[in-house]
């Protein structure tokens, strides 16, 4: 802050409450001629005015409210670029409170990080702290139980995108993941390339729509054109974890299997975002989280 | 009511537009509230349709009841106030015709473009420039009317009640104007010329002063009239009456920031903003002070007459608010209620306890003034309806309390590891019952209101009374 600006506020807000503190001290009381006068002498509409002075508690309480304002003002920033007897900042604050519960949570985070994954899931109470993280961090989108939403993955029905080893979900804990689906509308030759490809990929995961005749000529036509969508999801559509490409072949859907999502999720594309925590939560937590993770995928066969 | 025959012909006509339209609006303001209580508790009443959904509505709502309720009854009780205590007929009164039409269009404009999803996002500043613009022209037009009116006063001083008033309609212009400040880059779209931390000061600046000069000032103007008028005592202290009206209007200027406690805002400004707000304490009870003393000498009264009741206990809910208000603004039982229903229990024992009830109380001693009627319609019913608003109220702003201090205290537990106890989802889920009790504590207000507005209406159309007197005021 400029000093131009610092004396500016000072300034005005010396001008106000001193301006306060000059109307209390020269109304605390009436002169005695003035007080023999029961009312003021105007008449508004009828209603008189009576001549009463300040009521004692009242004019006690503005000024023990000034006073806590001088005293507050001399020991927190307030006054410009004054910082304050007491050096205190919100900044400062907050430090200090982030440091005192690392430092209580430490040990007990320390205790999990000496036991792999897989291993500690067995442990209740690592568990217990795992799914309070999850429900911190994760239940926004994921859902509180996990089973996610259109758009955001089911994480307790082992279908990966981006697998499922303890290593990969602190990966994708730690770094977070952006899915992408191109458009490809012009490449399936418009609409109804794209209707006819939306009825093959449905067919990968439930083979027997093929008994509807126009289905199976839809497949037909549709067959050869999956050459483009094999570089990312394989020839025989079961994805590539490397890439984050979903299998195709599994019926567990991110936006939902009937025909008009598939054809929107083809013509238009989509983007997914997995927002990275490692600046968030510490290694231990990651640690203890990915745990917890890993078990839901595992207790949802 | 003394010497009819030697005061001036007073200009009624714009008065009874705003009285009647005061009624409707709290009406239609009210139950749209209860809708967005019944959403809140059952996402339900949603009904899938996105010009109802809460999102959209809410802000119908609060412009609803604050600036067509409130602001209605601001206006129609200034221009007979300003008239009655000046011993003066209106200033202008095709331009005071122009005021109500045009704040009509504006409340018509914003009734339908706020759920049609037009905004500005600004909480309380919602609407969008070209409404921004016909406020402004109509709000100049209202002061030009009230202070030429003052100036064509028949004595040398100004009313107390007229002070407030035009503190409340020069500070809203600024406000308005400054909060308001866009670039519009299409028919209903524009950009605010302030962004980030400065967008937010500005806004709350503006936000912390409408309560302040909107629903404070505003209605203290009107309790300096109505209150003595129907307690047919003197105010209790001319001296009080300076003293905090300089005060308050000095000090609400600064309160804004502590709605931006532990934000980007920098530390000397909330602080300003929380040591100012304490300041704001005695001045805010000053008016309560001279409100309830004024009754001193006629206590009786509060037995007797329903109307009394009414005034005496918006002042009381009035006095309760701006001790819990300074309270909240500081920093720690801030970090403690801030987001939480606290804040909405807070506002409505503003809005329906003090900001409602006082208006309540004005009209049923207007409204047949206007109508040269000796009293209400029935004088039971106001009784019945006192009951309704203060049960009403009071079930609200408590089920608010102990659901905002919930939710503060559950948000904030943490586990010895570090992590929060209590997710969001399941605090969110604990607030069900509490919300019932607002939606219940809303509906009991706003049959009050329904009870009020047949009140009105057979005061204004019959010309006997409940009991079969006639109710016709001696010429």
């Amino acid at each position: 802050m400029s000093d131009f600006w610092s004396w500016f506020i000072i300034i005005i807000v010396v001008i106000n409450l001193g301006g306060c503190a000059w109307l209390l001290w020269s109304n605390r009381k009436m002169s005695a001629e003035e007080a023999k006068k029961e009312t003021t002498g105007h008449v508004f509409d009828g209603i008189e005015e009576r001549n009463q002075p300040l009521p004692r508690w009242w004019l006690w309480l503005f000024w023990l409210t000034l006073a806590f304002t001088l005293i507050y003002l001399a020991l927190y920033p307030g006054l410009g670029a004054y910082d304050g007897i007491l050096g205190w900042s919100s900044e400062k604050q907050l430090e200090k409170r982030v440091e005192m519960m690392e430092k209580r949570a430490q040990p007990i985070f320390a205790e999990f990080a000496k036991e792999p994954v897989k291993e500690l899931t067995q442990y209740p109470e690592a568990m217990e702290v795992g799914g309070r993280l999850f429900a911190n961090n994760c239940a926004t989108c994921h859902g509180s139980d996990g089973r996610g939403a259109r758009g955001y993955p089911n994480l307790t029905d082992n279908a990966w995108l981006y697998g499922g080893s303890p290593q990969a979900i602190k990966t994708t804990l730690n770094n977070g993941r952006q899915g992408n689906m191109p458009a490809m509308g012009s490449a399936l030759g418009g609409k109804e390339g794209v209707r006819d490809m939306a009825v093959y990929v449905q067919s990968l995961s439930n083979p027997q729509i093929a008994e509807d005749p126009a289905k199976a000529k839809a497949i037909e036509r549709a067959k050869p054109k999956f050459a483009t969508c094999a570089a990312c999801h394989g020839q025989d559509g079961t994805g590539n974890q490397a890439m984050g490409a979903p299998d195709l072949t599994d019926d567990s859907w991110l936006y939902g299997s009937d025909l008009k999502t598939i054809q929107d999720t083809l013509m238009n594309g989509r983007s997914g975002k997995m927002p990275s925590f490692g600046n968030r939560l510490s290694e231990e937590q990651i640690h203890v989280l990915a745990a917890y993770v890993y078990n839901l995928s595992q207790s949802g066969n | 009511m003394q010497n009819p025959a030697a005061s001036p012909p007073y200009n009624y006509r714009v008065v009874r537009q705003f009285t009647v339209m005061t009624v409707v609006w709290g009406i239609v303001g009210m139950l749209v509230g209860v809708l967005i209580a019944a959403q809140l508790a059952w996402p339900w009443f949603n009904f899938e349709t996105p010009w109802l959904s809460f999102g959209r509505i809410r802000p119908l709502h609060t412009n609803a009841v604050i600036f067509a309720f409130g602001g209605s009854a601001l206006i129609g009780t200034s221009y007979y106030v300003v008239q009655r205590t000046c011993q003066t007929t209106l200033a202008f009164p095709k331009l005071a015709g122009f005021t109500f039409w045009g704040w009509t269009a504006v409340i018509v404009a914003a009734a339908i473009t706020l759920p049609l999803g037009y905004t500005s996002t600004h909480e309380y500043a919602e609407l969008e420039w070209p409404i921004d613009i016909l406020i402004t022209v109509v709000w100049v037009a209202y002061a030009v009317v009230f202070f030429t009116t003052i100036a064509r006063r028949k004595m040398e001083h100004i009313y107390v009640a007229n002070w407030f008033y035009g503190s409340f309609i020069i500070a809203i212009a600024l406000l308005h104007i400054f909060n308001n400040l866009s670039v519009p880059v299409s028919f209903m779209k524009s950009y605010p010329v302030f962004s980030g931390t400065i967008d937010a000061m500005v806004q709350w600046w503006y936000g912390h002063n409408a309560v302040g000069f909107f629903l404070t000032a505003g209605f203290l103007g009107m309790m300096y009239y109505y209150v003595p008028i129907q307690a047919e005592r003197p105010i209790y202290s001319y001296r009080l009456s300076i003293v905090h009206f300089w005060a308050l209007i000095a000090v609400y200027m600064w309160a804004g920031p502590h709605h931006l406690h532990y934000s980007a805002l920098p530390d000397w400004a909330q602080s300003l903003g929380m040591v100012f707000s304490l300041v704001l304490l005695a001045p805010s009870w000053g008016g309560m002070i001279n409100g309830i003393m004024t009754l001193s000498g006629a206590w009786y009264k509060l037995r007797t007459d329903p109307i009394i009741r009414f005034l005496i206990v918006a002042l009381s809910f009035y006095g309760m608010s701006t001790f819990e208000g300074p309270m909240m603004s500081i920093k720690t039982v801030n970090a403690l209620s801030h987001n939480t229903d606290w804040t909405i229990g807070h506002v409505h024992s503003g809005a329906l306890g003090w900001v409602s009830m006082i208006t309540m109380g004005s009209l049923y001693v207007l409204v047949p003034r206007l109508y040269n009627r000796q009293a209400m319609y029935s004088v039971g019913w106001i009784n019945t309806h006192f009951w309704l608003a203060t049960i009403g109220t009071v079930l609200y702003i408590a089920s608010m309390w102990v659901s905002g201090v919930m939710q503060g205290l559950m948000w904030r537990a943490v586990n010895p590891d570090g992590t929060l106890t209590f997710s969001f989802i399941q605090e969110m889920e604990e607030r069900f019952p509490y919300y019932v009790v607002r939606l219940l504590g809303g509906i009991i207000f706003f049959a009050g209101m329904l009870l009020m507005a047949w009140n009105v209406y057979k005061t204004i159309r019959e010309e006997k009374n409940r009991d079969g007197e006639s109710n016709l005021a001696e010429a």
